[in-house]
């Protein structure tokens, strides 16, 4: 049971940083450690502010 | 730890634990047995692969060889380049630990950055090149994919993650400026530009080649856009930040829009509405380029995004796994008499230069530089890393341009060139067409009207003849693939259209974010001229950024129209030219890697980049001029230009395969655009070519020149290098989690705070 649970954990490790989905928890523990009188934004600010950024360069993808 | 002798632990903070392993122990004799051993028996495949002839040969002994291959040159050259060339430094902060914001810039694990890297450079470009290559028989494609890869794509791929990852995650065209000057620079710029219409433009044509007077296509990839919508909106308002989620719904969606479709194309309606003349699809595809490209990227952009990533590796996944189970026997020759004559349907010219020109992505491809440069650089955590990434993310699209190949030699002749040679050719109909393929004299019984028909009906399809692009070849043997274990004969239409969504979901992406970013090149160039038009550079003006928009698609939309409407058939004129910019772009990105492996003083290894920049230039320079100055009227554009030119003067009313007036004038605008474009291009990278060549002289005579490198900035973090952590790593990673249970405050890994 502990292999498939661990198994399932790295899949979703795995495929939330491929996403990006994680990044917004790196986002907060990175503000808690170098900004923490930062104010944290919540999860719906964030994305909106990440999407917001990717308007002005979304990065191109290959062909 | 075996002989720690060898080992070298490099600390930055005597109060830290080591920040780098410098291992220089040999192999162990286990792992040189196993190397040894793969190395053999990819010799055994590639020699079935090169020498038995006729049906015996196995799709999986491509899969063995090229994978043997991969193994050996990541293990081997991958580390010479490593060793004599990039010299990483994990002492040395990357752009991510030292610009570190959580954002842009964050160290981000290897295994995860590679997935990432991987989903950004593949796309539909690895599927369609070997596709059409076919044409020409197995050999040449495989050689190509595998040798190409190894020793250029990788290379480009790695080299430009590594200068990038030296100057703080700079792009392309800023290095070019760099290093060798404005120029250089300034052509460059435009070079990239005009290379990212056309790539634009000619990745539509396969979409409108694919989904034109296809009701099923049509109907299910327009069903992505509301999927897509209902995606954006999900994750705004409903539950923001849940990607993985709301990806597992939107394939879910997806697969049910792909079985809808069949459903949909039965009725007479659906028929109805959703079978497209090939120009009403061309023109839903500049709107829709346009407008997402003004819509936030939230609501389209992003989780189309989020869908292309998840179909991209499932299909990947799925299309090994079936070559591998179905191991499918080769229909194909070795070398087809086109590669030797050079009047292939498919597209014109010799074997030297036009196979290298027509499979870029895969083996070598220009546009990789502009992703190695830019994001991968600001996420790594190590230097050393950058093999993995960039050389191993590189191997892994070859390995895919190899399915694709597999997946088209492995269809019946006969069928290949009906789907791939132009309308004018087989006359559009199954009587004529058969009669059209039964006249190459190619290997296998001949076909029946009724077949190819047969075979039409079998993917839910009204007509497979002349369904060039390559889009429709690669989903009808993969659909053949996957149906002859998962589901049979029912099922194969199914993973027809599964296999036109996916490349139609790529290439759409490619087509947003693409547009995107040229109207962000295209407004910032016009910024920087100056005067009234410095509103531009302001990203947020919104009527700029819609005249950018407009002008932009109008470009590539011009380029697609013309080639939709072209009464030579689209593919074939315009594919080399999609195959010529991405790799004379691949000549800038090789050409500025020289420039700095000289500048650095390392002019011993120059020979790294330098042999396949040669090359590079080699192929794409004899392209050009075939393409400019051959008499030959299917290979020159401007000989083609003259002859229907010629044929107007002289008052007649229809030539060649143009069969009134209207068309005559469309092939000689075209030939003038596709000509003009072929010398703009060649001149661009002649004179990038040329500085290059200029600054590595003034370098090597004085003995090395300064680079724009980044001073070095010590980092205070570890992270392993390769895909699997070696002992010595365990043992410092070990040290590391020790420190921070002690100081749980220190768990900092950026370095500016």
């Amino acid at each position: 049971m502990s292999v498939l649970r661990r198994g399932w954990y790295a899949v979703t490790w795995y495929v939330t940083g491929v996403l990006g989905e994680s990044d917004y928890q790196r986002y907060v523990a990175h503000l808690r450690r170098v900004h923490p009188d930062a104010p944290v934004p919540t999860v719906g600010e964030y994305w909106r502010e990440r999407y917001a950024a990717l308007d002005v360069d979304p990065g191109a993808r290959c062909c | 730890m075996r002989s720690p002798e060898h080992v070298e632990l490099v600390r930055t903070d005597p109060d830290l634990p080591p920040v780098a392993v410098i291992d220089r122990r040999p192999m162990t004799t286990g792992k040189k047995l196993v190397f040894a051993a793969i190395g053999l028996l990819a010799a055994i495949a590639w020699a079935l692969v090169a020498f038995v002839r006729g049906e015996s040969v196995n799709g999986a002994y491509f899969v063995v060889a090229a994978v043997g291959t991969y193994v050996i040159a990541y293990r081997f050259y991958a580390r010479l380049i490593e060793y004599k060339v990039v010299r990483p430094r994990d002492d040395r902060a990357t752009p991510g630990e030292q610009y570190e914001n959580g954002r842009d810039f964050a160290p981000t694990d290897r295994r995860v950055l590679f997935g990432h890297h991987f989903a950004a450079i593949a796309g539909a470009g690895p599927l369609v090149g070997p596709v059409l290559a076919a044409q020409m028989g197995y050999l040449p494609g495989t050689l190509w994919i595998i040798i190409g890869a190894v020793l250029a794509g990788c290379v480009q791929d790695y080299l430009v993650l590594w200068l990038s990852t030296r100057r703080r995650g700079r792009s392309l065209g800023q290095m070019i400026r760099d290093e060798m000057g404005t120029i250089g620079g300034a052509a460059g710029l435009v070079g990239v530009f005009v290379i990212m219409i056309i790539i634009l433009a000619v990745l539509a044509l396969v979409v409108v080649n694919a989904l034109a007077e296809s009701p099923w296509g049509v109907f299910s990839v327009g069903m992505t856009i509301p999927i897509a919508l209902f995606m954006g909106v999900y994750l705004r308002y409903l539950r923001p930040g849940r990607v993985s989620e709301v990806s597992v719904i939107g394939v879910v969606l997806l697969v049910l829009a792909i079985v809808a479709g069949g459903w949909v194309a039965d009725t007479p309606w659906g028929a109805e509405t959703f079978t497209l003349e090939p120009v009403t699809v061309a023109w839903l595809i500049v709107g829709y380029g346009f407008l997402a490209s003004v819509l936030p990227v939230w609501l389209l952009l992003a989780p189309r995004d989020y869908l292309s990533t998840f179909m991209k590796v499932g299909t990947i996944v799925l299309l090994a796994v079936g070559v591998i189970i179905a191991q499918p026997a080769v229909q194909a020759p070795a070398v087809s008499s086109f590669a030797i004559e050079g009047n292939g349907p498919a597209f014109a010219g010799s074997l030297f230069p036009f196979l290298f020109i027509t499979i870029a992505c895969g083996a070598l491809s220009g546009f990789h530089a502009l992703i190695s440069s830019g994001t991968s650089p600001k996420l790594v955590q190590k230097e050393s890393q950058l093999r993995l990434i960039g050389y191993g993310g590189m191997l892994t699209e070859s390995f895919v341009a190899i399915m694709a190949l597999v997946t088209a030699i492995s269809i019946d002749q006969h069928l290949y060139f009906t789907m791939n040679a132009p309308g004018t050719l087989t006359g559009g109909e199954p009587g004529s067409a058969a009669d059209y393929v039964n006249g190459l004299g190619l290997a296998g019984p001949p076909v029946t009207g009724e077949e190819i028909q047969a075979a039409a009906d079998s993917v839910g399809e009204e007509s497979i003849i002349s369904r060039t692009g390559g889009a429709p070849t690669l989903a009808f043997g993969m659909s053949q693939i996957l149906g002859s274990f998962l589901g049979g004969a029912s099922l194969q239409a199914f993973w027809y259209h599964f296999a036109i969504m996916f490349e139609a979901l790529f290439i759409l992406t490619t087509v947003d974010a693409g547009t995107r970013v040229a109207r962000f090149m295209l407004s910032d160039t016009l910024g920087n001229l100056g005067g009234p038009l410095k509103k531009f550079r302001d990203p947020s003006w919104r009527v700029g950024a819609w005249i950018c928009s407009i002008v932009v698609c109008g470009l590539w939309g011009a380029i697609l129209l013309m080639g939709v409407t072209d009464p030579l058939g689209g593919i074939n004129t315009l594919f080399p030219l999609f195959g010529i910019a991405n790799q004379l772009l691949a000549a800038m990105a090789l050409a500025v890697v020289t420039v700095v492996v000289v500048k650095k003083g390392y002019v011993r290894w120059a020979w790294i980049p330098a042999v396949p920049l040669v090359w590079d230039l080699a192929v794409t320079m004899t392209a050009s001029f075939q393409k400019i100055f051959s008499p030959e009227p299917s290979l020159g554009y401007w000989a083609q230009h003259a002859a229907f030119r010629d044929a107007r003067a002289a008052g007649e009313t229809s030539f060649g395969t143009a069969a009134d007036p209207a068309a005559m004038d469309a092939v000689i605008r075209n030939t003038f655009i596709q000509g003009t474009l072929s010398i703009v291009f060649a001149v661009l990278v002649l004179v990038v070519a040329l500085v290059a060549l200029w600054v590595c002289v003034k370098a090597v005579r004085a003995g090395g020149l300064p680079t724009t490198e980044e001073p070095d900035a010590p980092s205070s973090t570890f992270a392993p290098s390769g895909l699997v952590s070696t002992d010595a790593e365990k043992e410092v990673a070990a040290q590391w989690s020790a420190y921070h249970d002690e100081h749980p405050d220190r768990l900092s890994t950026g370095t500016h705070a």
